[in-house]
């Protein structure tokens, strides 16, 4: 048949040898070393600087003093650190489900996105960590949801934006073809609309992971629960225990990271055909 | 038939005017002419994604809308406009699944469709791991796969190089042979519409008019050796001919 040259393309790419163990690990290797080198000699020239110019231990600790008392403090830190996830997750969960849920209804009912919109606005424009001391008494200074609410605020709106972004921005072209088909507006909405918005949804979904943990502490600043994380920091600064609160904050550092990769995961088990996911497996 | 877009308004632009076709069942026709002269305009009307301004577009005595949602309609685009988040085989079964048929229906009839395009061993593919031809032949099995009866093409292979192009001429032409479907094909190539019509429809333009319906009497089937048939060539002078006319007489015309 004459279609050799057409099918040769992708055929050749199957062909490709597979790159051996070694150079596998040479691959990784090329990767993962230079920020680890760049994070060793941060930490060497950090411990160099306080050092050198004997800053106070309670201005900045040294890397070595921060590590012990990471060591020594993990029983109280950990639990800390999972009971302020909880919250954040708790929020993240309300309120991108609301986002999603308002997302849809705008999608399919115009006015519900022209009465909904100034009000989306309005709650990004305002700083929305500034509502904490009155969700803490509408919920109770200790009441988990307290802080949840505070979160799902934060995290809706970038995931409404995006979600409708993603059911309306649909290509003119693909539309069509479902006309021709005439499919009803809710085959649209699952077979097209919904799966064009994945990436757009999941864009939003990471972005809002590392900040519902941010939303999360700062909202403990301004009190909670003995138990939470931000208490804990805003306790041992005020105590000029830097230690301890650095400690906390490499806590909290994990918390984002760690948020953020299960996210990573979620997308690429949900979209293995999207083109951010297609570029990182070809290098 | 006219069809005319922001109608009563400052900016109203007449498309198409005075058109009056009939394409009988079965043949191939092809809609030719220069960008502008509203021949995807005419295929859109036939295909009721949009509807004409004056007149009706009559498929076996139903109106166009009454056969879109009768699915007698299969579509095929410049672009191939797969899904990107289905595998080929499940691109072709779309409307399959639309329209409501079973698993087992749907299955036997993707593979039957990529045998036809003869991308059997392509189904567990994504659109982006093809090439743009092999991606018009799955845009072209979805079509066929809910057994249209008119086939309504829009450029389709516009955006393929010279010989890609050519070896999908030749396999939309076998293809056709053995499905027998009614083709509406908007192509602005000359020796494309000359090589695979059984009638050329041509255009001209400002607005948008029939200029002349040209018999394409190339034997049949058409192969390879077409393209070296002096009949190919005296058609394709006849229809450049009728297009230099169109656009005359446009320029003779009042401005629009």
């Amino acid at each position: 048949m004459s279609q050799v040259a057409d099918l040769a393309a992708p055929i050749e790419q199957e062909l490709l040898p597979q790159p051996g163990a070694a150079s596998r690990w040479r691959d990784r290797l090329r990767r993962f070393l230079p920020p680890a080198i760049v994070f060793v000699l941060a930490l060497v020239l950090w411990e160099a600087v306080v050092n050198i110019f004997h800053i106070e231990g309670f201005l900045l600790p040294k890397p070595s003093v921060i590590a012990a008392t990471f060591i020594a403090e993990s029983s109280v830190v950990f639990p800390a650190g999972l009971f302020t996830m909880r919250e954040a997750v708790g929020g993240f969960v309300l309120g991108s489900l609301l986002g999603i849920a308002i997302a849809l209804a705008t999608a399919r009912w115009a006015a519900v996105a022209e009465g909904m919109m100034p009000f989306a606005i309005a709650v990004n424009s305002t700083p929305i960590v500034a509502l904490a001391p009155i969700m803490n008494q509408w919920f109770g200074i200790t009441n988990p949801l307290a802080k949840m609410s505070i979160v799902a605020v934060i995290v809706f709106f970038p995931v409404m934006i995006n979600t409708v972004k993603g059911l309306t921005q649909v290509d003119a072209a693909a539309l069509e073809l479902m006309r021709s088909y005439a499919a009803t507006d809710l085959a649209v909405l699952l077979r097209v609309r919904i799966p064009n918005s994945l990436p757009y949804l999941f864009s939003a979904l990471k972005v809002s992971s590392t900040l519902s943990v941010i939303g999360a502490i700062v909202s403990e600043y301004f009190g909670g629960s003995r138990e939470a994380l931000g208490v804990y920091i805003s306790q041992q600064a005020a105590l000029f225990h830097f230690g301890e609160a650095w400690s906390a904050i490499i806590i909290a550092c994990l918390m984002g990271i760690a948020f953020y990769a299960i996210l990573l995961t979620l997308e690429r088990l949900i979209m293995p055909w999207h083109v951010s996911i297609r570029a990182t497996d070809e290098e | 038939m006219s069809k005319v877009f922001n109608q009563g308004r400052d900016n109203r632009v007449s498309a198409l005017e005075s058109i009056n076709l009939e394409i009988d069942s079965g043949e191939f026709v092809s809609l030719l002419g220069p960008s502008g002269c509203g021949k995807s305009t005419l295929l859109r009307l036939i295909g009721d994604l949009t509807s004409p301004s004056t007149g009706a577009v009559l498929v076996n005595g139903k109106s166009a809308a009454q056969a879109r949602r009768g699915r007698e309609y299969g579509m095929v685009f410049q672009q191939a406009t797969l899904y990107d988040w289905r595998t080929v085989s499940r691109n072709v079964q779309l409307p399959l699944e639309i329209m409501g048929h079973s698993r087992e229906q749907r299955e036997a009839r993707t593979q039957e469709m990529l045998k036809l395009v003869q991308l059997e061993s392509f189904g567990r593919h994504y659109p982006w791991q093809l090439s743009g031809g092999m991606q018009q032949r799955v845009a072209i099995a979805r079509a066929l796969a809910f057994q249209p009866s008119i086939l309504l093409m829009d450029e389709p292979f516009g955006a393929l190089d010279e010989m890609t192009r050519e070896r999908m001429q030749m396999e939309l032409l076998r293809i056709w042979e053995q499905t027998k479907n009614t083709v509406v094909f908007v192509t602005h190539s000359i020796p494309e519409a000359v090589f695979l019509s059984s009638r050329v429809v041509v255009m001209s333009a400002r607005p948008g008019r029939i200029a002349g319906i040209i018999n394409i009497d190339v034997p049949q089937p058409r192969n390879f050796e077409t393209r070296e048939h002096p009949r190919f060539f005296e058609k394709i002078t006849e229809v450049r001919e009728c297009l230099r006319q169109g656009e005359t007489n446009t320029h003779k015309g009042p401005p629009s």
